[in-house]
Formats: C-alpha cells, sequence, structure tokens
C-alpha cells in the first residue's frame, strides 16, 4: 500500500532551485501576513489604529513570490497596501504594528502609517499614497543603481487602477527607453476601490497596456506563489543581465473590502467565495504537506508561533511610547 | 442640476459607491448614469476633460477624492481652467469638489488644505464652507458661476457638524462673507472648519475674560469680502487671522498684508495668525493634534490679543 502511495513525478517548482528552507519560509511569510493583518484589523475595530488601513488579505503569494527571489541589495517600492510587502521584505514585525498604532517604535517613528511604511536598511523603499505617485521613483532608482554599475535591480508593486494615471505610462516609455533594470508588478485584484476592472479599461489585457512600449510583459497566476517566484526569476534575470525592465500582471484577488471603510457593495458573496476556494496560503500549505516538506503539525506549530510573533508586536506597540513632538521638526530638511 | 441639465457630475467612485465620503450617495439613481459619471483612476484626465466640457456649454462638477490628489491634475488647473477665460474671453464653467483638512488621521497624503496653491493663481474663485446652510448656498452659485470654482469641503465637518437646511432654492453669494458672532473687542477671520473652533473660543473669552469676540467667517477666499473684513477690524482694532492650513504662505499672510495696508491706523495691536505648523501632516494621532490649531490655541491667541 504504502508503496503505491509513493510520489513519483517531480514537485513543479524542481526546475527553480528551492530549497525546502526557503519553501517553508514562502510559506510562513505569507501565514505571517495573514496573520499580522487579522490582528491588525481586530484592533483597528478597537480604535488602536487610525486613519486609513488597507489590508492584503488574499494577495500574499503575489508580495511573498516577488520578493523571496531578490537579493538584499535590491530595492522595493509599492503603493499604500503596503504591509504584506513590508514583511515578505523581513521587516521588523513589531516595528510595522508600532506604525499602524502611530507609536515611535514604529518604522516610520509613526510619522508615516498604514501606507507609508519604509525600512531603507531593507531596500524596502515605501508605501506611497498618492495611487500611481511612486512608479517614476522606481525608474529613478534602477537608474542610479545602472549608473553607479551596481546589478541591483529595483522591483515596484502598484494596483491595475494606478495604470490609469498618466505617470504610468510616462514610466514605461522612460524605463524601455533608458533600459533600465526594473519590474513593474501590476497587482490586479479586479477592483480599484469600487470600480471592477472592466469599467477603467478600454482594452483586453491589462498587461498589454505595456505593448506600447515594446515592453517585455505578460500575466501571471498572482494567487500561487510558485508562479510568481518562477515569472520573477526571468524578469530579475532580464534586469539583472540585460538591463531590460520587465511588466508583469499579476492575477489576484483581495478577501476583504478596499479599507476598513468599506462595505463592498459592488462585489458579490460568490464571487468572493470562489476567490477564498484559491486563498494562496491554503493551497501552498496543501501541497507542501503533499509533497512531504511540512506536515500538517508543522504547520499547525508554526501557526501558533506566528500568532504569539503577532501577540508580542500589539504588546509591543501598546508599550511603545508616542513620538515625541521633537519629531514633527526635526525631519523637515536632511 | 434638477433645473439645469448642462450640469453632470464626474469622478472616481461617485457612482454606485457613492464617493469615498458618500457625498454623492443615491445621485446616481437619481440622475442616471449620464449625469453622473464614474471616471477612472486619472485626476489630471477628470480636470482637463471637465474642462473642455465646460467650454462647450457643459458645466461639470468634478470629484477629486481627496483635495491632496488634485496634485496629480494641477497642469490642467492651474494652465488651461484658469487660463481659459483670460485667453479665449469664454467661460469656463466650471466646479471642483476638494474634501481637505486634516484631523483624521490621514497622514501626509490624505490632510492636505489647498487654497494657497490656488489662491495664488490668478482665474479660479475658491469657497469654503463652515455650515450645511452655507454648503448648499455656495455649491449652487459654484455650479451657477461661469468660472472654475474651487469648493473646499472640510472633511471633518462632514460628520461632526449638523444644523438646519432650507429646502427652498438660494444661494449663497460667492465674495460675501458672513458675521458669524458680533462682537466689539477682537476680530477673528477664519473659514471653514476653524469657524467654529472660533465660536467656541469667542464663547470663553465673553465667559472667562469679559472680552466681546467677533467672528468673520470669509466664505469665499477668492474673491475675499475685504469690505466685511476692514469694517469689522474699524470696529475692533485687534485682529486674529485663523486658518487651518499652516502658516507660512496661508491665505493669512496676504490678508494681513490687506489689513495692515487699509486699516493700520485703525490697528491696537499687531495682526496675530493661527494655522498648523509648518510641518507636513504626521500620522501619529498626538503629533497630529499638536501639528494643528485648535479651540485651546485660538483662546490663547485672542487672550494674548485682549492683553495687549
Ligand atoms: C492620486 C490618487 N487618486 C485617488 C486616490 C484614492 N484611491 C486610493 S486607492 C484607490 C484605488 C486604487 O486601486 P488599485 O490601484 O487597483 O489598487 P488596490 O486598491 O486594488 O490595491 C483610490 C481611488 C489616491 N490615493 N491617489
Amino acid at each position: 500500500m504504502k508503496e503505491e502511495k509513493k510520489k513519483t513525478t517531480q514537485p513543479r517548482w524542481s526546475d527553480l532551485n528551492l530549497s525546502n528552507e526557503k519553501l517553508i519560509k514562502m510559506y510562513r511569510d505569507m501565514l505571517l501576513i495573514r496573520r499580522f493583518e487579522e490582528r491588525a484589523a481586530q484592533e483597528y475595530g478597537k480604535g488602536k489604529i487610525g486613519g486609513f488601513c488597507h489590508l492584503y488579505i488574499g494577495q500574499e503569494a503575489t508580495g511573498v513570490g516577488a520578493i523571496a527571489p531578490l537579493r538584499e541589495d535590491d530595492f522595493i517600492y509599492t503603493a499604500y497596501r503596503d504591509h504584506g510587502q513590508a514583511l515578505a521584505r523581513g521587516m521588523d514585525t513589531n516595528g510595522c504594528m508600532a506604525e499602524l498604532f502611530g507609536k515611535v517604535t514604529g518604522v516610520s517613528k509613526g510619522m508615516g502609517g498604514s501606507m507609508h511604511f519604509y525600512d531603507l536598511s531593507k531596500g524596502f523603499m515605501g508605501g506611497w499614497g498618492i495611487v500611481g505617485g511612486h512608479p517614476p521613483l522606481a525608474a529613478g532608482s534602477a537608474f542610479a543603481t545602472k549608473y553607479q554599475g551596481r546589478d541591483s535591480v529595483t522591483i515596484c508593486f502598484m494596483g491595475e487602477a494606478s495604470t490609469n494615471q498618466g505617470v504610468f505610462h510616462e514610466t514605461l516609455n522612460m524605463a524601455q527607453l533608458w533600459k533600465l533594470p526594473v519590474i513593474f508588478i501590476c497587482e490586479n485584484n479586479g477592483y480599484g476601490m469600487g470600480t471592477a476592472i472592466s469599467r477603467a479599461m478600454a482594452g483586453e489585457e491589462l498587461f498589454d497596456k505595456a505593448a506600447g512600449y515594446e515592453m517585455a510583459r505578460g500575466a501571471v497566476n498572482g494567487m500561487d506563489v510558485i508562479e510568481m517566484y518562477r515569472e520573477m526569476t526571468i524578469a530579475i534575470e532580464r534586469a539583472r543581465k540585460e538591463n531590460l525592465p520587465t511588466f508583469l500582471e499579476a492575477r489576484t484577488y483581495r478577501f476583504r473590502g478596499h479599507s476598513m471603510s468599506d462595505p463592498g457593495q459592488y462585489r458579490t458573496k460568490e464571487e468572493i467565495e470562489e476567490y477564498k476556494k484559491r486563498d494562496p496560503i491554503e493551497t501552498f500549505g496543501k501541497e507542501l504537506v503533499a509533497e512531504g516538506i511540512l506536515k500538517q503539525s508543522d504547520i499547525e506549530l508554526m501557526d501558533e508561533a506566528i500568532k504569539k510573533e503577532v501577540q508580542e508586536a500589539v504588546e509591543f506597540a501598546d508599550a511603545s511610547p508616542q513620538p515625541p513632538i521633537e519629531v514633527l521638526y526635526d525631519n523637515i530638511y536632511a | 442640476m434638477e433645473r439645469d441639465s448642462s450640469v453632470f457630475l464626474l469622478g472616481e467612485d461617485i457612482g454606485p459607491f457613492g464617493g469615498a465620503f458618500k457625498a454623492t450617495k443615491g445621485f446616481l439613481q437619481h440622475f442616471g448614469e449620464d449625469r453622473v459619471v464614474d471616471t477612472v483612476l486619472a485626476e489630471t484626465a477628470i480636470l482637463g476633460a471637465a474642462t473642455g466640457a465646460a467650454v462647450v456649454g457643459m458645466r461639470p462638477v468634478a470629484e477629486i477624492q481627496f483635495a491632496d490628489f488634485v496634485t496629480t491634475g494641477f497642469s490642467q488647473l492651474v494652465n488651461n481652467s484658469a487660463s481659459v477665460h483670460y485667453r479665449w474671453h469664454i467661460p469656463c464653467p466650471m466646479v471642483v469638489r476638494l474634501p481637505s483638512g486634516a484631523g483624521i488621521h490621514g497622514g501626509p497624503f490624505h490632510s492636505r488644505n489647498p487654497e494657497a496653491w490656488f489662491f495664488h493663481q490668478p482665474g479660479f474663485k475658491i469657497v469654503a464652507p463652515s455650515t450645511p446652510y452655507d454648503a448648499k448656498g455656495l455649491i449652487k452659485a459654484a455650479v451657477r458661476d461661469n468660472n472654475p470654482v474651487l469648493y473646499l469641503e472640510h472633511k471633518r465637518l462632514y460628520r461632526h457638524i449638523k444644523g438646519e437646511v432650507p429646502d427652498t432654492d438660494y444661494i449663497v453669494e460667492i465674495g460675501k462673507g458672513d458675521v458669524k458672532r458680533t462682537g466689539n473687542d477682537i476680530s477673528v477671520i477664519t473659514y471653514g472648519s476653524m469657524v467654529h473652533m472660533a465660536l467656541e473660543a469667542a464663547e470663553v473669552l465673553q465667559n472667562e475674560n469679559g472680552v466681546s469676540v467677533e467672528v468673520i467667517d470669509l466664505r469665499s477666499l477668492m474673491p475675499l469680502d475685504s469690505e466685511l473684513i476692514f469694517s469689522s477690524v474699524r470696529k475692533t482694532g485687534k485682529v486674529l487671522i485663523a486658518h487651518e492650513d499652516n502658516i507660512t504662505g496661508g491665505i493669512g499672510g496676504e490678508i494681513a498684508a490687506m489689513i495692515s495696508d487699509i486699516c493700520f491706523q485703525f490697528l491696537d495691536a499687531p495682526i496675530k495668525r493661527i494655522g498648523a505648523i509648518d510641518t507636513p501632516t504626521p500620522y501619529s494621532p498626538t503629533l497630529e493634534e499638536y501639528f494643528l490649531p485648535n479651540t485651546k490655541k485660538v483662546v490663547a491667541a485672542l487672550q494674548e490679543l485682549a492683553a495687549f
């Protein structure tokens, strides 16, 4: 019996040079993001977190799969839905939670909040609240590293609605024209706030927006961390070796509202349920178990440890001091 | 919108979603898709298209989701909308609604007061209501005006202020301020959210210091009701200018200059200004509270003036 069950086929990532350790890390990162944000939502409800808070829940595979193949000297830009990518980059869980709480121990010293995480030491260049405002910064970053003779690449996440801004097109043209080592990852979760992409895009295929610039482009299943990793590996190679940009459309879905105050009447419960069946964490977890890389009990232990990590982050954030008034003035000029 | 079919709304998620602040909730059902137009996320195109439509006989009312995002379409407004009449001598009747202001922990990119950017540019009218009554009267006046009107809606006032709004079709004339409280000793010149703090502070000064404070609600920032400002200053001889926007380069400086030019001999004290401190808006609620003007700070400034 046992003999019969033994797998003979290779796992689908066998071409990717992924160690078991790395695979487990990717799973853990996704689970950490999920638990961190579930808790952030609770704390928001209690009034511990103010302002705006946009959750990444459902999109974890995109961020983790894109960031996992990067090197430490690479750069990351993103929009305001930034908690997931920050954690995937290994930013401090405590500091991330404290930022949401507006405390001085936060990753932006409490000055930025949910939308404006950053950590220069990790090449995490933020967290930007103006939709479409950050892609040219990523192009500038790629220009600089190329100029300096470094072989770093810059990746730039953005929501699909930001591709409607003129500056998106200005940036793509520049990146291709100047042959910049930058990768644009457009997280197409189907909606910009309450507007479905079908009501906001004239063409058929989102990734074809890059066609006018003859940029390497394509779509990938953003709910599959392995597929993300695979496509990113190719794009990173292209950027690092050939100084050429890529536009990657990651097809994904957010399980929660646009922000904490979104009643979500623009989409059906059935649609959300349909996508939840493809939950990126559950599906990858099952796969790792099936491949014998993790046991169900390992996953449970890991989940416990993560919940503890998040609980400690909340306690840390709660106990941290408010920023002193001086920080207001300290940072206006260099 | 009922009386003039050339009026239409455009903006991001103003249709089924009803707008980020629900200002257009129910409009789609009532006026239909032709007149309540959901746009893509592209402020440049929204403001440019509104200008283009205005020039050929429409009266667009564009919503910019947060006033901060108007920066993305700045060129369209400043170079195109504001210059149409100057160059072509034809009207450009459009309204841009700008939910503005801090105090809701929005952080640096969701808290701006944008008036000073546009105050400096000839060609715009700018209004900033502080009460529901004025909000209705000014939006009607703005829609009927033949110039680009920037209509500032303070985000915190949406849910914090209640007031009577008559059903009748009235307008509040653009360029006319309003005395929200009469007084003899000090004039507070203010608008928007600060009107309410000024009124609270005036009450405190009356009760605790026996000082009578007049509160002038400008309502229109461009054009300014200079006659109302001057007559109040001639009466009281002391002035506090209060706005939530930060002090340096804020429109309070221009008002102070006007007063010192025209009313110098009536002044019994230096003109004082109060506003947010000159930094970006911090997210941390503690820092934001320190950053913003509030009733206590207005009281302190008024007491200082009273003692002068
Ligand atoms: C310039 C600008 N316009 C509008 C907004 C308001 N806004 C914030 S998020 C958003 C929708 C963006 O959708 P998308 O880019 O697809 O990202 P997602 O929310 O799906 O992650 C809008 C309209 C903004 N922050 N900046």
